[in-house]
């Protein structure tokens, strides 16, 4: 290793010193990714919620609307809520970006190292980069649209986008991507910083491997059967796409169509 | 086969005749002291021999099959730290490495990252001593050393931490094996980053947290790190990088937040 040569920028700027910047960087990057994989799994809860029936995702959606704690449907809450996870997102995107491969060489380079050394966190790595790169796009779509469309959630407006509308491939590779990305993310969070490991690490890495594939395949099911049952619903009704649930007269679920948010 | 006057079964050398595995043992050639020399891979064919290590394997085709073949070897015990190399394009000692855990063809390539000198040797040395003159890994003490008093004695718990990282031979193997130093050559790696956790140990080293963050704490040192373990997997010393590493990064991080 060559010793670091001093550049005429680093004098000039007196920044040679090390300051707390890439520390925080670090952990911004760490925090940021910890808070959107723990949103994602409460996401995927919340929409699975179809699997339990329309009239339990109707609930679910009206619940995030604030019908139940204001007694009318406001979703512009939805959107404050998206612009939330936009900008977390975004800021883990430009902090994780910098660990991309920046010039084919590097990516020439690393791709090669991964062939020869045949090493599962090494190409697990890639993994990251390949489905990071691919929610720049996949992410951002989905978050601009439920940000200027807070009230199309819903049993029937979310089938109807996903089917009539077309994005079942997109919501399929975003359903890949997230949750690959996320338990692998999680599971170097846990290595990166020391985290979980009890006091033999080398036992706790692989505890902390297996568990990152349970938590992987679990999500991947859920979210199977899930993006499935919004595209069964979204066939079946095809014919009236546009039509917005209404929920049994049967208590409490009836009331919500009087309010603003009424379009779901 | 006989029974020994000490009872032991003793192995009569014209009854074993038993014959070994036949390896084939791939090896990227390259002598960058000649002039156009392209690097080829050559192929070499012999016989396993009962305990056979890389480091034997290679010293018999340079005896019987090829004596310009270039490698290096001092210790042949693992202490040296002269014979790492690609392994089937794993880091790895050649004289820590048995034959008989290979497939029968075993390719070998020098160890990347490092200034090649030909064949299978390169100049570790060279790149170990740039490390530690960036990292200053040397104890860092302000007062003068009166040679003729007593050493300060140490704990020995202390010592017994301060030994398991002391353990690092400087092999380069952590350096071949990991992602981020192939696409990033300034990055510290893992022995440096493993030698800044030894002296922060070390009580005669005088240099404090805020000192040791102006030589890792930026993305060429413990925040570049990306955690993917390649070192940690490969060391053939097995020394505890992957908590030394996290523990160096908590450290550096409570600076930066002080």
């Amino acid at each position: 290793m060559k010793r670091k040569a001093l550049k005429v920028d680093e004098v000039s700027d007196s920044c040679s010193a090390n300051n707390g910047i890439p520390a925080i960087m670090d952990l911004t990057q760490s925090l940021s990714g910890l808070l959107l994989a723990l949103f994602m799994w409460a996401h995927m809860f919340f929409v699975s919620s179809i699997l339990l029936g329309k009239d339990a995702m109707y609930t679910v959606t009206k619940t995030f609307e604030g019908y139940y704690l204001l007694g009318r449907s406001y979703p512009w809450i939805v959107s404050i809520a998206v612009a939330g996870v936009l900008l977390l997102f975004m800021l883990h995107a430009f902090l994780a970006m910098r660990k991309f491969p920046s010039s084919y060489r590097q990516y020439k380079v690393f791709l090669s190292h991964k062939a020869g050394l045949k090493h599962q966190d090494t190409s697990l790595w890639f993994v990251q980069v390949y489905t990071g790169f691919a929610l720049f796009f996949l992410g951002s779509a989905h978050l601009f649209f439920m940000l200027t469309n807070p009230a199309e959630i819903g049993p029937y407006a979310s089938s109807d986008r996903i089917w009539t509308g077309n994005m079942w491939p997109v919501y399929l590779l975003l359903l890949l991507a997230v949750e690959l990305h996320g338990s692998i993310g999680l599971y170097r969070l846990a290595i990166k910083w020391g985290w979980l490991q009890g006091k033999d690490a080398n036992q706790g890495r692989r505890r902390l491997g297996v568990l990152k594939w349970g938590i992987t395949v679990f999500f991947l099911v859920l979210g199977l059967l899930t993006l499935a049952a919004y595209v069964k619903i979204g066939i079946e009704h095809q014919d009236r796409a546009g039509e917005r649930y209404h929920p049994q007269p049967s208590g409490h679920l009836s009331d919500p169509m009087k309010s603003p948010g009424r379009t779901t | 086969m006989w029974e020994s006057a000490f009872g032991r079964r003793v192995l009569n050398e014209s009854q074993n005749t038993n014959k070994g595995r036949q390896l084939t043992i791939n090896i990227l050639r390259c002598n960058p002291q000649q002039q156009n020399n392209q690097p080829y891979m050559q192929r070499f064919e012999l016989e396993e021999a009962a305990g056979m290590t890389l480091f034997l394997a290679l010293n018999e085709i340079r005896d019987t099959l090829d004596p310009s073949l270039q490698f290096d070897f001092v210790c042949r015990a693992g202490i040296c730290g002269s014979c790492g190399m690609l392994i089937n394009g794993r880091p790895g000692l050649a004289c820590r490495t048995l034959t008989r855990d290979l497939p029968p063809t075993i390719n070998l390539a020098p160890l990347p990252g490092f200034e090649l000198i030909g064949d299978l040797s390169v100049n570790t040395g060279k790149w170990m001593r740039g490390m530690s003159e960036r990292l200053e890994t040397w104890i860092h003490d302000q007062q003068s050393t009166d040679l003729c008093a007593l050493e300060a004695p140490m704990e020995p718990e202390k010592a017994e931490q301060l030994y398991e990282l002391e353990r690092c031979i400087e092999c380069g193997c952590c350096i071949a094996g990991c992602g981020t130093m192939h696409m990033r050559e300034d990055f510290v790696g893992a022995v440096g980053l493993n030698q800044i956790a030894r002296f922060r140990l070390d009580p005669r080293d005088n240099r404090d947290d805020d000192d040791y963050y102006q030589l890792v704490g930026d993305d060429d040192g413990i925040f570049g790190c990306m955690s993917l373990l390649g070192c940690h997997d490969v060391c053939p010393k097995s020394l505890p990088l992957q908590t030394q590493i996290a523990f160096l990064r908590r450290q550096m991080l409570k600076v930066a937040l002080k």
